[in-house]
């Protein structure tokens, strides 16, 4: 049997644009999967202890106030410092083009921008299955 | 809506007998039209107002009942709307010359941009700020920075209208501190503040306490300003961000009437007469695409509005009765792809947002979907409204869509709808109830998935983004914050707290929390004590947070 996929998708910072965020945990709770979703203003910290308590495979953040830069890459390291660094991180929301390669140095596996379509983010969730289910 | 029998019948004789045998051979587009926000549309429509009767109850005279027709006797003829783009970033030094930039390109108001902690009310220092200072707006710790933002900004010359919500109070006594050591009294500034919690429990998010205290502060401003600052627009009921949430366009204008129906009767409730305070009242809306379906939103919403002050809550001044509004185009109709594209969307929504008789108005830069904007793109944006202004001829006669059978007909359809929601809403029990049962948050995120995923099939067509698309660089001119710039707020606010009086902090600062005990005492003089004596933003929420408490989200999904 095929393993069923837990997700988080989790709002780092203060904004309150949550309207993609939604979009993405309903559409990918239609297309299967488990999907957690925190709401917004939520700190790094309650992101990770979240993430370990529900046990998922992946963590999306999304972010529109443009403090990915910080927030993204913290959560990455909390995850690791607390032995959870299996769990994959993506990304999503305002995120310009230029800040994409530092945030995959830092360990943010992906990162969607505007306009993708939810179909690339289920190939990313569906090409890392493997992964995951070890 | 009614329209003439007559005409309904030759209408259907010219469907079977002329428009079938061509349909028959080349079918329409599409088997059925709508608006943008899933309003059916007619092959052709027909009028809807047909005696002088109809035309008095439903249009009436421009700056007459039921300002259907505009809220000004003689609207962009005697002068334009004001030009106000939304503006700040960084620290209140880089603010400052932004808006001096901005005024020198002819815009005729300031719009203040807070950052996220000054808009839920933490210092720059605070834990939660990280990552977050100067970002999306200013950052306000103290009045020393406000000191510095409208630094050489002449107040008793300016309107000025700031997005501030949940510490709207705070923000407004800063103001007020400013413009008394500029020499300016509290009878002459003029300007907005935003105010309105209820749309950020359920679209935008920057609350900081639950829905009763909230409600307290804001009847405490209204009162407040009534005898204190009579030219001040107490608040901004904004359905904007209902709109950005993903809201269609009816329920943008329900769910935002529906809020001021709630702030209404807080205010009759806390002893105010009605006639005293909803002069002040004002509104926010969004712009999109569906020009028509704007045109008559905005005209629909004025009616509404119009009823609900004269009939339920039996206003007597015209003036209580008239919606005024403030327009922003709409963020979320911009594309990250081809972003040139984005000029011409706002100026399809600029020319939406002037057909339907706005009082001032934002055009959102092309890069927003990218950053924050450049300063290039933002004199385009500007430039936007100046040429719908002196160059496109739409101001020369008023509400110059009345008339056309469509707007009619879809400004009748758009009022029948909301006062569905509103009488659903009452049955609730109001707003608080509303949004506390999750209602108004489903509704507008069934609406916003629906919209996502017609954009996912391609039934609904973004131009660069499902259709027409190339593989572009995206620029790489994107205005990017100092990520330096909260330890400089973090020194900033040090170094107040070095020279400041500390022991008129702490006294104020205990003055307001006992204020808060007492239900019958206005805060508003006692936040502005605190706030002259410089303390914090941070301070100053966190005696109302401990007094108040905070509100904890219902997650709908």
């Amino acid at each position: 049997m095929k393993k069923i996929i837990r997700i988080l998708i989790a709002k780092p910072g203060l904004d309150g644009h949550d309207r993609g965020a939604k979009y993405v945990a309903r559409a990918l709770k239609d297309a299967g999967y488990e999907v957690i979703y925190t709401g917004i203003r939520q700190t790094p910290e309650a992101i990770v202890k979240t993430a370990i308590q529900e046990d998922v495979d992946f963590v999306g953040l999304s972010l529109l106030s443009g403090a990915h830069n910080e927030l993204f890459p913290k959560v990455v390291r909390l995850l690791r410092e607390q032995q959870a660094g299996d769990i994959i991180v993506f990304g999503g929301g305002v995120i310009p083009d230029v800040d994409i390669p530092q945030l995959k140095v830092s360990g943010i596996e992906t990162v969607f921008t505007p306009g993708t379509p939810i179909a690339d983010v289920i190939q990313f969730i569906e090409a890392n299955r493997e992964r995951v289910s070890q | 809506m009614p329209e003439s029998k007559n005409l309904d019948d030759q209408r259907k004789s010219w469907e079977s007998a002329v428009v079938k045998k061509v349909t028959d051979k080349n079918p329409e587009r599409k088997k059925e039209f709508t608006t943008g926000s899933w309003i059916p549309v007619k092959r052709v429509h027909l009028p809807s107002i047909t005696t002088d009767a109809e035309y008095s109850e439903k249009l009436g005279f421009p700056g007459e009942y039921p300002f259907t027709r505009g809220v000004q006797p003689t609207m962009y003829r005697g002068r334009f709307w004001t030009m106000r783009q939304y503006a700040g970033f960084g620290t209140a030094e880089e603010s400052n010359e932004r808006y001096k930039f901005l005024m020198s390109q002819g815009q005729t108001g300031l719009s203040i941009a807070f950052d996220l902690p000054t808009q839920i009310g933490y210092d720059s220092d605070d834990p939660h700020s990280e990552g977050e200072v100067g970002k999306v707006g200013v950052a306000i710790d103290t009045l020393r920075d406000m000191e510095i933002l409208f630094d050489g900004i002449p107040l008793d010359k300016v309107s000025t209208s700031m997005t501030i919500n949940a510490p709207a109070a705070v923000l407004l006594a800063m103001y007020i501190a400013v413009a008394e050591k500029q020499g300016v009294s509290k009878q002459e500034i003029n300007g907005t503040i935003q105010n309105d919690i209820l749309k950020e429990y359920m679209a935008r998010g920057t609350y900081i306490f639950p829905p009763k205290p909230s409600l307290r502060l804001i009847t405490n401003i209204f009162e407040y300003c009534a005898k204190e600052v009579p030219k001040w627009n107490t608040i901004s009921i904004s359905g904007y961000h209902i709109r950005e949430a993903g809201s269609t366009a009816v329920q943008e204008v329900a769910f935002t009437l529906a809020d001021g129906i709630e702030y209404v009767k807080a205010a009759i409730k806390a002893g105010m007469d009605v006639d005293a305070f909803a002069d002040r009242l004002s509104f926010f809306f969004n712009s999109h695409n569906d020009l028509l379906e704007e045109v008559a939103k905005f005209r629909a919403a004025r009616r509404i509005w119009a009823k609900i002050m004269k009939d339920k809550f039996q206003a007597k001044s015209p003036k209580s009765m008239m919606l005024r509004f403030h327009t922003q185009t709409g963020g979320s109709t911009l594309t990250a792809q081809q972003p040139d594209n984005n000029i011409v969307r706002v100026a399809i929504q600029t020319l939406a947002a002037v057909l339907g008789g706005t009082q001032s108005l934002h055009t959102n830069s092309r890069d927003e979907a990218l950053g924050l904007p450049t300063e290039d793109a933002v004199r385009i944006a500007l430039r936007t409204q100046q040429i719908v202004a002196y160059e496109s001829g739409v101001t020369n006669s008023i509400d110059p869509l009345a008339g056309s059978f469509l707007v009619e007909s879809l400004t009748d359809k758009i009022e029948s709808e909301v006062w569905k929601y509103i009488d659903k809403i009452e049955e609730f029990g109001g707003m608080v109830r509303a949004i506390e049962n999750g209602f108004v948050q489903k509704e507008i995120q069934d609406a916003a998935y629906k919209y996502q995923r017609e954009i996912e099939s391609g039934e609904r067509v973004i131009i660069g983004v499902n259709k027409f698309t190339v593989k572009l660089e995206t620029p790489k001119d994107i205005l990017k914050v100092d990520p330096g710039l909260r330890n400089i707020q973090i020194q900033k606010i040090a170094d107040v707290r070095k020279t400041r009086n500390a022991d008129a902090v702490k006294s104020f600062l205990n003055e307001l929390r006992d204020g808060t005990k007492h239900a019958e005492v206005n805060l508003m003089p006692l936040i502005l004590d605190a706030v002259r004596e410089y303390a914090t933003l941070g301070e100053i929420c966190n005696v109302l947070r401990d007094e108040f408490g905070e509100y904890q989200e219902s997650i709908v999904l």
